[in-house]
């Protein structure tokens, strides 16, 4: 049928914009909409919770959801609203921190191994298949255990692990952007290699990346809380969904909230990044 | 009086495949596709010398070494009497400059994100072509000169149809003011009617600016239209090589006269010769050993099969490599 | 042409698509009809709808768009036959082949699966007769040593031979028509020179009418008895090769085969149409081709032309059509 799609594609109708078309995708718009509010959350907890979240009300221990307190309170009459409130701003931090410094290194190490291939390139695939042999939550277990538990320890052991799947994301796709002639036109342009290789193939190769780095923020909290519930990441009191999940585990059959709210706001957060990346594959996508 | 821009010596280009498992079980090397097996060939100042070939017989490889984006193993390939792939050379971006090339697909040459007018200042600045402040004032010259409204420059790849994408790779290419321009089947993408329009762009511009021009295509009647004189490639080497007009009206070797006959003539009542040739071109990962035609070729001898024919000129015509050129065209 | 009757009769076809709310008309009005042993060559550029005509005639569109008007094969109007019903005579009666073989070949299954595949699902022969059609259909075709490259995969075939493999599937249920899409465009031109000869030869063999789908002027000159030449989804003008080729009358063909590079004196300026091919969302109100055309009048800038008969077995679509002297070209 590519005869089909060849005249559509020469056809071009009154031009949206991409924003317009990705707007219109109820996934996108719902995606924007969680990851908006999950921001908010996270930059002012304090402007949203109703009450300070280590608080602490004897007299209001392990209530049911209510009125006064619409989470319920923990063994400690902790409000469990204003702590899952205050937790968007260690687990969306998470979701950046773990993530952005994987992204630049692997952005940079792929484009570099799949624009001069050749030794490095072999190195590197050696490295991968060694990295991605073991199960992903494993490895930071491992190098978690190292350093020793605590946030910044964990993001340095995401890090560690994680640039490894956006390098070979990148590198695979430098080397199919390889295969336009607008990258040999660069070379026989006199242009050098930085030149081709950051403002020529990164910008065309970069969209399957940042698509994966929306779900691997996703990811982020996910193994950001299974740590912070293992008691490896984020230390109580600290206000952290996983942490908070935790704390809930040993009431679960009388409070079952505690475990269920920072539970709803996972996968909530989860579903937003997941809708954005979704929208953002089209909307990054170049035309023509 | 004719000067030698570039001067190409029995060039020689091998593409090793990865070994296969059975080639490792076997102990046998990897196979290597055999893209150029020795062209030699000079490019005149101020002429259009025309490439043609069926597909895999090594014209655009040819182009892609003489604009370094593949480094030949055996031969040499001088610019200016300078070799391009030696020590001093290798380095000099300025080569770049002079000797430009053009592509095929005009879907895939352009940067999709890059604005028409981003790719030709990029190009301006980075061979300092002209002081920042007089950029966008070449920019609008240049879009003039390949017939592009001005409004061009803030458009992106995709807003433009492909013959006017090829439109904007000649004005990238002549931003640096090259004095080779290789044209790799730069219209054979395109719907006649705008191959034309293409075509007569290019001869004009080469008169205006004296260009050299090397025009690899396989359409032959184009090429025929463009070219002072024509190459012949056939699996990797010159077959015939000589003037346009003497070529096409009278070509000698029996490839070069298979490929005339088998171009269908517009003219409904020119039904041609119709020279069949038998068989498939043969794989360039076997090239067939004496004369690499010998196998499609109805003049064949065992001579043929044993002896590759060296490219000789011949009386009244351009340079042949055919071991029966008298007999075959006694005949004629 | 030849015999009376016409084996497929297209009256007034046209195939709109839509994308995102905006209708394409990919095809419109189209009408022509195909003998027994004729070829017809459907000449356009790129977007003109001469694909899209052919798939429109297999009910091939019928998914992707609006089909509209008739589709008479043999008499009988299959333009709004079930699907399951126009299976049988897709394939057995009309075969087509495409312009890339190497996607229309199955690459996980060898050539002589794929050929019996065909002649299982076409006729009600045993397994071994089967086989033995299947070499004899290569044998037909031209492929060498038919038996042993049965066992072999599409991608062990150079481009020439899978297009034989095509036409050997095609050919495998004794079509009476064969849809020929572009079939030698991926190809070189001494083998599309072979392609053709199969393909004609086939067709005189057989009593096969063909439909010839080509950008290249030159091999509807080589290979068809009559031409329609589209553009912007419209027949604009239709005739034997020979007449339409000779004196072209609509501006357009006038167009197209000037701008072949063919008997004019080298290294001068090709006669060239100007401007690009309209977009079909955004088709001129009156002729498609009129802010191209140098016999452009008002006229054709507020109504449409229709294709009207201006000579025997001769239609063109043009309210100035050029003077059989000016529209000379060879």
């Amino acid at each position: 049928m590519t005869d089909i799609t060849a005249i559509s594609a020469e056809a071009t109708p009154p031009q949206k914009t991409k924003l317009q078309l990705a707007l219109r995708k109820p996934g996108f718009l719902i995606g924007t909409f969680i990851i908006g509010v999950s921001s908010l959350l996270a930059l002012m907890p304090g402007v949203f919770a109703p009450l300070d979240p280590n608080f602490i009300d004897y007299n209001a221990v392990k209530q049911p959801p209510s009125w006064a307190h619409p989470f319920g309170t923990d063994m400690l009459g902790r409000d469990s609203l204003s702590r899952v409130i205050h937790a968007y701003s260690v687990n969306m931090q998470m979701a950046i921190l773990a993530t952005i410094f994987a992204l630049i290194i692997g952005v940079v190490v792929g484009a570099l191994v799949g624009f001069y291939r050749g030794i490095a390139d072999m190195i590197f695939g050696r490295l991968v298949d060694a990295i991605i042999t073991f199960p992903f939550l494993v490895l930071v277990i491992a190098v978690v255990a190292v350093l020793g538990p605590g946030l910044v320890n964990m993001y340095i052991a995401i890090t560690l692990v994680g640039w490894v799947y956006y390098a070979r994301l990148m590198r695979a796709e430098v080397i199919a952007q390889m295969g336009n002639d607008y990258a040999s036109a660069g070379v026989v342009m006199g242009y050098s290699d930085s030149r081709i290789i950051f403002r020529h193939l990164l910008p065309n190769a970069i969209t399957p990346v940042i698509v994966y780095w929306m779900t691997d923020m996703a990811l982020a909290i996910l193994l950001g809380s299974s740590l912070g519930y293992l008691g490896l990441g984020a230390q109580p009191p600290q206000a952290e969904w996983g942490v908070l999940i935790a704390e809930g585990r040993n009431f679960i059959t009388t409070a079952w909230w505690l475990s269920l709210m920072p539970g709803i706001a996972i996968v909530l957060t989860g579903l937003g990044f997941s809708l954005v990346g979704d929208g953002l594959a089209d909307l990054l996508r170049p035309r023509g | 009086m004719t000067q030698t821009v570039m001067e190409i010596r029995d060039v020689g280009l091998e593409f090793p495949l990865p070994r296969t498992l059975l080639d490792l079980l076997n102990k046998r090397p990897g196979r290597v596709v055999n893209a150029l097996n020795g062209v030699s060939l000079q490019l005149h100042k101020g002429e259009t010398l025309g490439v043609v070939g069926e597909s895999g017989c090594g014209k655009s490889t040819l182009a892609r070494c003489i604009v370094r984006l593949y480094e030949p193993q055996h031969g040499s390939i001088h610019f200016d009497g300078q070799d391009i792939f030696g020590a001093g050379m290798k380095k000099d971006r300025s080569y770049n400059r002079r000797v430009q090339m053009m592509f095929q697909d005009p879907y895939s040459s352009l940067n999709p994100r890059m604005t028409t007018g981003q790719i030709l200042s990029e190009a301006l600045k980075v061979h300092k072509m002209r002081p920042e402040d007089e950029i966008p004032t070449r920019v609008a010259e240049l879009l003039e000169l390949v017939r592009l409204p001005q409004d061009a420059a803030q458009k992106l790849p995709h807003e433009f149809s492909g013959g006017q994408r090829q439109r904007i790779a000649i004005a990238r290419a002549l931003a640096v003011e090259p004095e080779v321009l290789i044209a790799d089947e730069l219209v054979s993408a395109l719907d006649v009617s705008v191959q034309a329009q293409v075509v007569n762009l290019l001869l004009e511009l080469q008169e205006r600016l004296n260009l050299t021009i090397l025009f690899v295509a396989h359409d032959l009647r184009l090429v025929r239209h463009v070219s002072n004189r024509v190459a012949v490639i056939y699996l990797g080497r010159i077959v015939e090589i000589g003037d346009s007009e003497t070529l096409f009206a009278n070509p000698s070797h029996p490839y070069s006269q298979a490929l005339l006959s088998a171009a269908p003539s517009i003219n409904p009542d020119d039904k041609g010769e119709a020279i069949r040739l038998e068989g498939e071109l043969p794989s360039p990962l076997n090239v067939p050993s004496g004369c690499p035609f010998h196998v499609r070729c109805r003049h064949a001898s065992d001579l043929c099969k044993s002896e590759v024919p060296p490219l000789l000129a011949q009386e009244g015509r351009g340079e042949v490599a055919c071991h029966h050129i008298e007999e075959i065209n006694q005949h004629a | 042409m030849t015999n009376d009757m016409p084996i497929l009769e297209v009256r007034d076809l046209c195939t709109t698509f839509s994308r995102g709310g905006v209708a394409l008309p990919a095809v419109r009005d189209v009408s022509f009809n195909v003998g027994k042993g004729e070829v017809l060559g459907l000449v356009g550029e790129s977007g003109s709808g001469k694909s899209v005509t052919l798939r429109s005639i297999l009910g091939l569109s019928r998914r992707y768009g609006d089909v509209t008007g008739d589709v008479r094969w043999m008499g009988q109007d299959i333009s709004r036959m079930p699907e399951r019903k126009l299976r049988q005579i897709r394939g057995r009666d009309i075969a087509m082949i495409f312009q890339e073989p190497m996607t229309s070949l199955n690459p996980l299954l060898t050539v002589g699966m794929q050929l019996t595949e065909t002649l299982k699902a076409h006729t009600d022969l045993g397994r071994a007769a089967r086989r033995d059609r299947a070499i004899e259909m290569l044998d037909h075709v031209g492929i060498p040593s038919a038996a042993s490259r049965l066992e072999e995969y599409p991608h062990q075939f150079s481009g020439g031979m899978r297009q034989r493999v095509m036409i050997a599937i095609a050919l495998a249920a004794n079509p009476k028509l064969l849809l020929a899409d572009e079939p030698t465009t991926a190809l070189d031109v001494t083998i599309q020179a072979q392609i053709l000869d199969l393909i004609l030869s086939l067709a005189d063999e057989l009593h096969m009418g063909v439909i010839l789908v080509t950008h290249d002027l030159g091999v509807v000159a080589q290979t068809c008895e009559n031409v329609a030449v589209m553009y912007a989804g419209r027949i604009v003008e239709q005739g034997s090769v020979r007449q339409v080729l000779r004196t072209p009358r609509h501006p357009y063909t006038v167009g197209l085969m000037r701008s072949v590079p063919q008997d004019v004196p080298p290294r001068t300026q090709l006669y060239s149409v100007p401007g690009t091919p309209p977009s079909l969302e955004a088709l001129p109100a009156g002729c498609a081709f009129a802010p191209r055309c140098q016999n452009q009048t008002e006229a054709c800038l507020s109504a449409r032309p229709t294709l009207e008969t201006i000579s025997e077995g001769r239609a063109a679509a043009c309210f100035n059509p050029m003077a059989i002297a000016q529209g000379e070209v060879a």
